[in-house]
């Protein structure tokens, strides 16, 4: 039968067989489908039902509005062609908005072609509806509209040229007709530029959707941006963001005679504490799934006790004092503190910089903040250390091969001709930058995936498991990796935790060339050289002393009991000279602090026979590289300490990220004011102003709680 | 002078889709009917299977309001739809925790053929047996291509480079050949 199938080269047969093969939607189906979309669109966008609050972003709205915009764009465009387009947006308006539009269209539309079964909708029936049949040629011309500015060169004329059928956006096909109008449509969708950070940050704090649905509050047309909006240049609508945050739910009570064993990993992250500083300083509080506690308390340094030279690169310091908040419980504060090594000695680095050069990575505070912040990171490098740096966008390229960090005006360059273009390709880049990093690896060199992102891992392979599992291969090879986030927006925290936490290294998010600073080259050498691995604390509480115990924050690094002792499970490294604190919140029996009436059918508790104990905690960790873990293990006394400054200001913060997160459950009247009190009372050496900062902020929520 | 009237105007595709993005169901729901029967043939060439392309179209609709906020502006809407379709077709696939299903799809042609009587019998062994022999890989490319996807296009939707598309497309013509060359041995 393949007589007539003599070429393949075109794939002309294939083509036509499959459009002669494929079938029309089932109308019942594809109303069926329609409605089912316009369902879920409802429930996504529940604002755009009805008048969403205007409130705060009032004062960031451009004066003048929409009929103030269409007034200026009938002053200012007076070509034919204008006129023609403003006289199409109200006959467009009419048909939508008005039951009477909308019936015409419903009943009438002309069907364009013999090819779908339902006409087009936007094909408007005006008075000239007898032109209908011109539709099909106006399509096959491809109207030279559809280059206009907005679509940045991309070559989009070709795809549409076939067949009749691909009329459909017919407002670039009306050209044709509308030549001279052309001056008029640019205007129009140039104004919407992709993103503007102010007023991103300005509806981030509530929900995206109804943000949203405020700032277009009065301006959609059904689904026509009304043009007044659009020639007003200070209007630029955001689109949504799409930020996702990893946390969990609040630590609960626990009742030390039900579950007197609490086991989590440690985490050095501070991604979480730059959002909330981020957030404030935008002028709006943080969405509470942004707080992890843990991070917060862990973003400053402390001058806890170091370690001895020769022993564990890592010391416990426990003190046990007064909780701020309420008098009748008890802070267990638990420090770790990591060795800083002889840097004069650190091995060779050989660090990937796997840098996002999408698209969304266009606004100041991504692309352009990350090149200063590696140029400041740069500096801190070593004639022998080598830097290699591949990007991700659609695709994953190689931009500098290995090369010394002696060739700063190479690496420099490289770094400078990087710009923001395309989709995201997070896979694609992983693993060409694990590969390089594989290539540069010697004997007794700490090799090390830097990876900087807007968190947008959107093409390529798929979800988080798989790319974690990826990553969590590679760490087995000895590369880890870290992760920078860059800018606000369509952050994805939750895939960025996901990722260093599964590559040994840490999240951090860089808002401020300062914090960069902070990051990259004040504690560099600490997120570049882990000095103890899969870091994980298990304490067995008394019962006979303590009633409930509460761990503050460390929602996402819960392990379960028996994985303490599994030295396959994975954990928190903990860099060199770093510190990670956890603090529990208990209540000791006989407190009226207690929550939980005793069981009265309960096993009375056996009268432990130290009764000055209040727990017993253990340790494990690996030396770097190694696959067996230490156990280091110690007492805790009842004996309350008198709290030093660096734990009163640990408790401040603690604090603090919990009036974010809004556990009022177990502050009570404790505020921000106290909060203030307490971490100003605290703030101790602050060589980097970093606790002065913190006091700021929290001075910012209070403003903004009030 | 040419009539004003003569015009009829309308909002491109990427308007809408802003305008959705931002809660305006109306511009969502004239976007989906604009483009809901390309989609649907899109789902059709995917799967090769009528009731399968109706359930994935139905995923996809299902979906898209969620995706919406996935929008940039950098993209055609076709592009950023297409690119929404293949992964809810790859999501699909991997859901029934085989990659045969949509070769079972070419594979059951023969109920789908039914339905179309018009058809010339010969023309559909032929192209059934074309489709089986490429692997998901080769038939999602050429699904796009043929449906007058550019190659820079169909790179953007599945995550591939240009060079990828166009081996793929060399790769297909390669196959398609040795069946034509099988066909004739008989």
């Amino acid at each position: 039968m393949t007589s007539n199938n003599n070429e393949f080269d075109d794939l002309a047969d294939l083509k036509s067989a499959l459009a002669s093969a494929t079938p029309r939607p089932d109308p019942g189906a594809r109303a069926a489908h329609l409605r089912l979309a316009q369902e879920n669109f409802e429930k996504v966008y529940p604002a755009s039902q009805g008048s969403a609050d205007p409130s705060r972003l009032m004062s960031e709205r451009p004066r003048g509005g929409v009929w103030q915009g269409v007034k200026e764009m009938l002053n200012t465009i007076t070509t034919k062609g204008g006129l023609t387009v403003t006289t199409a947006l109200v006959a467009c308006g009419f048909l939508f908005l008005s039951p009477q539009g909308q019936e015409l269209w419903r009943a009438n539309a002309p069907v364009v072609n013999n090819l779908g079964p339902v006409a087009d909708p936007v094909i408007l029936p005006t008075p000239e509806a007898d032109n209908a049949p011109l539709l099909n040629q106006t399509a096959e011309q491809e109207s030279p509209v559809v280059a206009l500015p907005e679509t940045g060169g991309r070559a989009l004329t070709d795809t549409l040229t076939e067949t009749p059928r691909e009329q459909a956006p017919l407002g670039e096909t009306a050209g044709a007709e509308m030549s001279d109008s052309e001056i008029a449509a640019p205007p129009m969708p140039a104004a919407v530029a992709p993103t503007n950070q102010a007023l991103t940050r300005m509806t981030a704090p509530m929900d995206g959707a109804q943000g949203y649905a405020q700032e277009f509050d009065g301006m959609v047309i059904g689904g026509i941006v009304a043009p007044g909006s659009m020639t007003d240049d200070s209007f630029i609508a955001p689109l949504p963001d799409t930020e996702a945050f990893a946390n969990a739910d609040d630590n609960p009570l626990k009742i030390t005679a039900e579950a007197p064993v609490s086991t989590f990993s440690i985490d050095v992250d501070t991604a979480a504490y730059a959002v909330v500083r981020q957030s404030l300083n935008a002028g709006f509080l943080p969405n509470p799934e942004a707080v992890r506690v843990e991070e917060m308390i862990n973003y400053f340094p402390y001058a806890y006790p170091a370690p001895e030279a020769d022993g564990a690169p890592l010391l416990p310091t426990v003190s046990l004092f007064e909780t701020p908040w309420n008098p009748n419980t008890q802070l267990l504060h638990i420090a770790l503190q990591g060795e800083m090594p002889a840097l004069a000695d650190r091995p060779p680095l050989n660090l990937v910089f796997l840098i996002d050069t999408s698209g969304s990575m266009a606004d100041a505070n991504k692309l352009p903040l990350l090149k200063q912040s590696f140029r400041l990171m740069l500096d801190q490098l070593r004639p022998e250390d080598q830097v290699a740096i591949v990007e991700y966008a659609g695709f994953a390229g190689l931009v500098l091969q290995a090369t010394a960090a002696s060739e700063r005006q190479t690496i420099l360059n490289a770094l400078q001709s990087l710009g923001a273009g395309g989709s995201t390709n997070g896979q694609g880049g992983l693993e060409q930058a694990y590969a390089v990093a594989e290539s540069m690896a010697a004997d007794g060199e700490v090799g090390r995936v830097i990876l900087a992102t807007d968190g947008d891992f959107n093409v390529g392979a798929t979800g988080t498991d798989t790319l974690t599992d990826y990553i969590a291969d590679k760490r087995d090879t000895g590369v880890y990796l870290s992760v920078l986030g860059f800018g606000r927006g369509n952050l994805d925290d939750a895939t960025m935790q996901a990722l260093a936490q599964n590559g040994n290294g840490t999240a951090a998010y860089i808002d401020t060339l300062n914090e960069a600073q902070k990051v990259l080259v004040d504690q560099l050498t600490g997120a570049l050289f882990p000095i103890a691995g899969d870091v994980k604390v298990q304490i067995e509480f008394n019962p006979a002393t303590v009633a409930e115990y509460r761990l503050i924050g460390y929602e996402t690094r819960a392990l379960n009991r028996e994985d303490f002792n599994n030295d396959a499970v994975d954990a928190g490294e903990l860099g060199a000279g770093h510190s990670v604190t956890a603090i529990y919140e208990i209540t000791p029996v006989g407190s009226p602090a207690q929550r939980a009436d005793p069981l009265r059918y309960g096993e009375a508790v056996a009268a432990s026979e130290s009764t000055d104990e209040l727990g017993f905690l253990k340790l494990r960790w690996k030396e770097p590289g190694a696959d067996e873990s230490q156990l280091m293990t110690t007492p805790i006394t009842v004996n309350t300490t008198v709290a030093g400054t660096e734990a009163q200001f640990a408790a401040a913060i603690a604090g603090f990220g919990q009036l974010l997160r809004g556990q009022d459950l177990y502050l009570g009247d404790w505020s921000y004011a106290e909060a203030i009190a307490l971490a100003n009372a605290n703030r101790g050496e602050d060589d980097f102003g970093y606790r002065n900062e913190a006091v700021q902020l929290m001075r910012l929520a209070q403003s903004l709680t009030d | 002078m040419r009539p004003i009237t003569t015009m009829r105007m309308t909002v491109s595709d990427e308007d809408l889709a802003l305008a959705a993005a931002n809660g305006d169901g109306q511009a969502f729901g004239s976007l989906l009917a604009r483009h809901y029967d390309r989609l649907f043939a899109l789902c059709y060439r995917l799967t090769g299977q009528r009731a399968e392309a109706e359930d994935l179209t139905q995923d996809i609709c299902a979906a898209l309001p969620a995706k919406l906020a996935s929008y940039r502006r950098q993209s055609r809407v076709t592009t950023w739809l297409y690119r929404v379709a293949v992964n809810a077709a790859h999501d699909r696939r991997r859901r029934r925790a085989t990659y045969m299903t949509a070769s079972d799809g070419w594979g059951d042609w023969e109920l789908a053929r039914q339905d179309v009587a018009a058809q010339d019998r010969a023309q559909l062994d032929w192209l059934t047996a074309a489709m089986t022999r490429l692997n998901d890989d080769l038939r999602d490319t050429l699904a796009l291509v043929l449906d007058d996807v550019t190659h820079a296009e169909a790179a953007e939707i599945l995550g591939v480079s240009e060079g990828t598309i166009s081996w793929r497309i060399s790769e297909a013509k390669k196959r398609l050949r040795a069946i034509r060359t099988e066909e004739e041995a008989i």
